[in-house]
C-alpha cells in the first residue's frame, strides 16, 4: 500500500506541530546563569571574579579585628570581637560538623574519619588539646580556619567571617571540655556519668590506624609537608 | 480486464480502517512514553563526568556533610558545585596519585575549572530556589533522589511543572520531623545523612526518603503535616501561582 499525497497531508501537519513545539529560544535565553560557560569570555567562566581591591557595596570592612583576626596592634586578638553568646557556640558547632569534624574529629582530638584513612600521611591533623592550641589566643583559630594552616586548605572562600568567629568559639568549648575536672560538674550531670555503664574500651588506647592498600599510598608531596611553620 | 481489487484488499481494508483509528493515538502515546522515559529526560541514568565522583563515597561512607561541598545551598538559589580547591581540602594529600584524580589534579595545575556535567537543570524560564525548600525541611532526596546511594549522579526527577505542583498544592505531605530530636528544618534535612553515615536506625519516612521513593504521608499523619507547615511558616496560598516559578 503506498503512502498517497493525501495520506501525507495529515502527518505532515503533524510533524509541523511537533516541530513548532521545538523552539529553543525561551528554554535556553541569552543569561549567563552561576557556574555555566560562556563563550564570550577567554577563560569561558561565566562567573565572574571581582576586581582585586573590590570593596562590596555596603561592606568596608574596616573591623580588622572581626574580619582578619588580628588587632590594631599587628598581635593576634585574645577577645572575641562578638558577643559570646549560647546562640555564636550552638552556631559553631554546626559549622564545626560541617566543616571540620570529619578531619579533627567530633571532639577536636585530631581522630576524624579522614585522619584515620591517611591525612597522617604528610602532617598529623591538628589536635586541639595539646598545650600550645590552649594557650593559644582565640584570633589565631580565626586565622587558620581563614587562611589555612600548614598542610590544611583555608576556608575563607567557604565559612563567612561570623561563622568563623562561631567555630573558635567551639573550638574553645571543646578545648574546655576535655579537661574540666569532674568535681566541676553539676550534680545532675555527675550523676548522668555515674548512672552510664562502664565501656573499657572507652579507656583502651585508640587502635593504631590501618594504612591504606598499598596501590593508594602517595608519597606525601614535598611542596604540601613544606608549609608548616 | 482483470479484476483491480482481489479478495484479498476486504482484509486490507477492515485492517485500515482500524488501524486508522488505533495507529495515531499508538504514535501519540510512544511519543509520550518516549519523552517521559529516561531516554530522553535522563532521569536515573548516570552522567558520564570528567573524575568519577561518588557521592555514595564522599557523603555516606565518609560522613561529609553535603554544605562541605554544595556551600550556598542554604542560603542562596544554587548550591552550586564545589570548586577544584575543595576537592584538593583532601586530595593533596590522600588517593594523590588516583587516575580517577587526574581531572582534579590537572584542574589545579592550570588554574582552569573542572566541567562537571549539568546533571539537573530547569528551563531558563523557571526561577527555582534551594534555600526557601532547605528552610521548610524539604529533604534533597526528594528531589533528587537517593543522593546517598549515587556512584555517579544521576537525576532523581525530570523536574516537569506538573511534579513541582504536587508539591505546591498539598505541601503538607512533604513535612516531616523526626519525632525523637528536635532539630530546626534545616537540621533534619541534614540529619538523614548523618544517621545513615553513622548507621543509625531510621524512621519510616527517612527510610523511603533514603531508597529515593516518594515521601508518603499516612492518612491519620496528615494533621502533623499541617501542624509542622504552620509551625515552620509555609505560605501555601500563593504556592501554585504562576510568578513564583515563572518570572
Ligand atoms: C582536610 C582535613 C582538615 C579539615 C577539613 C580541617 N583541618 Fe584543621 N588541620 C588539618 C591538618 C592536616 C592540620 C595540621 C597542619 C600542619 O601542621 O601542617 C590542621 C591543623 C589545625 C589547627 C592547628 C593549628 C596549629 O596552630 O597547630 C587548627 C586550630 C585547625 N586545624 C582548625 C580547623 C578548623 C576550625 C577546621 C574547620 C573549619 C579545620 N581545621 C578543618 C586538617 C584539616
Ligand atoms: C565532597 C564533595 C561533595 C559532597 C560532600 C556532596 N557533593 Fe554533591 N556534588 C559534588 C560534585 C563534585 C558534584 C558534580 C559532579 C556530579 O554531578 O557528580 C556534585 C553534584 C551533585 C548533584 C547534581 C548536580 C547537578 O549537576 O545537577 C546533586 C543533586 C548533589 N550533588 C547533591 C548532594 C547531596 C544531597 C549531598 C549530601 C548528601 C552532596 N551532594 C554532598 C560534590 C559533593
Ligand atoms: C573530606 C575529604 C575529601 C574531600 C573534600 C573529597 N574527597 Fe574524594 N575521597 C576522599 C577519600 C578519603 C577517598 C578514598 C577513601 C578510601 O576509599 O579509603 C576519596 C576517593 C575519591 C575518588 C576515588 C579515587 C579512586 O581511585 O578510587 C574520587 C574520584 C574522588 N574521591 C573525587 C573527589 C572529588 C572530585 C572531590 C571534590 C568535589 C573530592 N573527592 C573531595 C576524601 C575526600
Ligand atoms: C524542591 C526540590 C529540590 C530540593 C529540596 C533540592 N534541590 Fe537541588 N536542585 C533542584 C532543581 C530543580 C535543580 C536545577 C536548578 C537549575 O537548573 O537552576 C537543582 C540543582 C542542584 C544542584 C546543581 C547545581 C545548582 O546549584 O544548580 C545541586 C548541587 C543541588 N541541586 C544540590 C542539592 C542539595 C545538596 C540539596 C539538599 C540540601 C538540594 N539540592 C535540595 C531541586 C531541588
Ligand atoms: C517536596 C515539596 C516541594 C517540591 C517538590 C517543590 N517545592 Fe517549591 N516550595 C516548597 C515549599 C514548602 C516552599 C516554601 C513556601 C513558603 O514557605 O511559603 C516552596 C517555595 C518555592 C519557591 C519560593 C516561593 C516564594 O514564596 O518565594 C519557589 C520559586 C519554588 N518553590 C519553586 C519550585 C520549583 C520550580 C519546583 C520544581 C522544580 C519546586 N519548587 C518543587 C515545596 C516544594
Ligand atoms: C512550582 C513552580 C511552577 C509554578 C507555580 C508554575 N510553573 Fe510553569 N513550569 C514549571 C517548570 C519547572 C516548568 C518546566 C517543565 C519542563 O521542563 O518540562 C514549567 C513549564 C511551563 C510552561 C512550558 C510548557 C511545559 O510544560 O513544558 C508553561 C507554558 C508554563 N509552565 C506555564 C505556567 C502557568 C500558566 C502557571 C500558572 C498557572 C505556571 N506555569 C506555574 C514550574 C512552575
Amino acid at each position: 500500500m503506498a503512502m498517497t499525497p493525501r495520506a501525507l497531508a495529515p502527518l505532515a501537519l503533524a510533524f509541523g506541530l511537533l516541530a513548532t513545539g521545538c523552539h529553543q529560544d525561551m528554554w535556553q535565553q541569552p543569561k549567563v546563569k552561576s557556574q555555566s560557560r560562556n563563550e564570550f569570555f577567554v577563560d569561558r567562566m561565566g562567573s565572574r571574579m571581582p576586581v582585586p581591591g573590590t570593596v562590596a557595596y555596603g561592606q568596608p570592612r574596616t573591623d580588622a579585628e572581626f574580619y582578619t583576626g588580628y588587632g590594631k596592634d599587628g598581635k593576634l586578638v585574645r577577645e572575641f570581637p562578638v558577643p559570646v553568646t549560647a546562640e555564636l557556640i550552638k552556631r559553631g558547632q554546626e559549622r564545626y560538623g560541617i566543616f571540620c569534624s570529619h578531619c579533627h574529629g567530633a571532639a577536636g582530638d585530631g581522630q576524624g574519619m579522614i585522619a584515620k584513612r591517611g591525612f597522617t600521611l604528610a602532617r598529623p591533623v591538628g589536635n586541639y588539646h595539646s598545650e600550645r592550641l590552649r594557650a593559644m589566643p582565640v584570633g589565631h583559630f580565626f586565622d587558620v580556619v581563614t587562611n589555612g594552616y600548614g598542610t590544611m586548605y583555608p576556608f575563607k572562600a567557604r565559612i563567612k567571617p561570623y561563622d568563623r568567629w562561631a567555630i573558635a568559639a567551639y573550638i574553645k568549648v571543646l578545648q574546655e571540655s576535655q579537661r574540666t575536672p569532674i568535681a566541676d560538674l553539676p550534680a545532675e550531670e555527675r550523676a548522668k556519668l555515674d548512672a552510664m555503664p562502664y565501656d573499657p574500651s572507652q579507656d583502651a588506647p585508640p587502635e593504631p590506624v590501618a594504612a591504606p592498600p598499598a596501590r593508594t599510598v602517595a608519597p606525601a608531596p614535598a611542596a604540601a609537608a613544606g608549609g608548616a611553620q | 480486464m482483470p479484476q483491480i481489487f482481489g479478495p484479498a484488499v476486504n482484509t486490507i481494508a477492515t485492517v485500515s480502517l482500524f488501524a486508522g483509528a488505533v495507529v495515531p493515538f499508538a504514535l501519540l502515546l510512544t511519543g509520550s512514553a518516549l519523552t517521559s522515559s529516561p531516554y530522553n529526560t535522563k532521569v536515573t541514568v548516570p552522567l558520564d563526568q570528567p573524575a568519577p565522583f561518588s557521592h555514595r563515597h564522599h557523603a555516606v561512607e565518609l560522613g561529609i556533610d553535603c554544605r562541605f561541598c554544595h556551600v550556598s545551598v542554604e542560603e542562596s538559589a544554587q548550591a552550586g558545585v564545589p570548586s577544584t580547591d575543595v576537592c584538593m581540602t583532601c586530595h593533596s594529600q590522600i588517593w594523590t596519585n588516583s587516575p580517577n584524580l587526574e581531572a582534579v589534579r590537572k584542574s589545579l595545575e592550570t588554574a582552569t575549572p573542572i566541567e562537571w556535567n549539568k546533571v539537573n537543570a530547569v528551563p531558563d524560564f523557571v526561577y527555582f530556589n534551594h534555600s526557601i525548600h532547605v528552610a521548610r525541611g524539604i529533604s534533597c532526596n526528594n528531589c533528587h533522589g537517593a543522593v546517598n546511594d549515587m556512584h555517579i549522579t544521576w537525576k532523581g526527577n525530570a523536574f516537569r511543572m506538573a511534579w513541582c505542583l504536587t508539591c505546591h498544592e498539598n505541601p503538607q505531605n512533604y513535612m516531616y520531623a523526626d519525632p525523637g530530636s528536635n532539630l530546626s528544618p534545616r537540621e533534619q534535612v541534614f540529619a538523614l545523612y548523618k544517621k545513615l553515615a553513622a548507621g543509625d536506625k531510621l524512621t519510616q519516612v527517612e527510610r523511603q526518603l533514603a531508597d529515593g521513593l516518594e515521601q508518603v504521608m499516612p492518612a491519620d499523619k496528615v494533621h502533623e503535616g499541617y501542624k509542622l507547615m504552620n509551625e515552620r511558616g509555609v505560605n501555601v496560598s500563593q504556592l501554585k501561582d504562576c510568578y513564583v516559578c515563572h518570572h
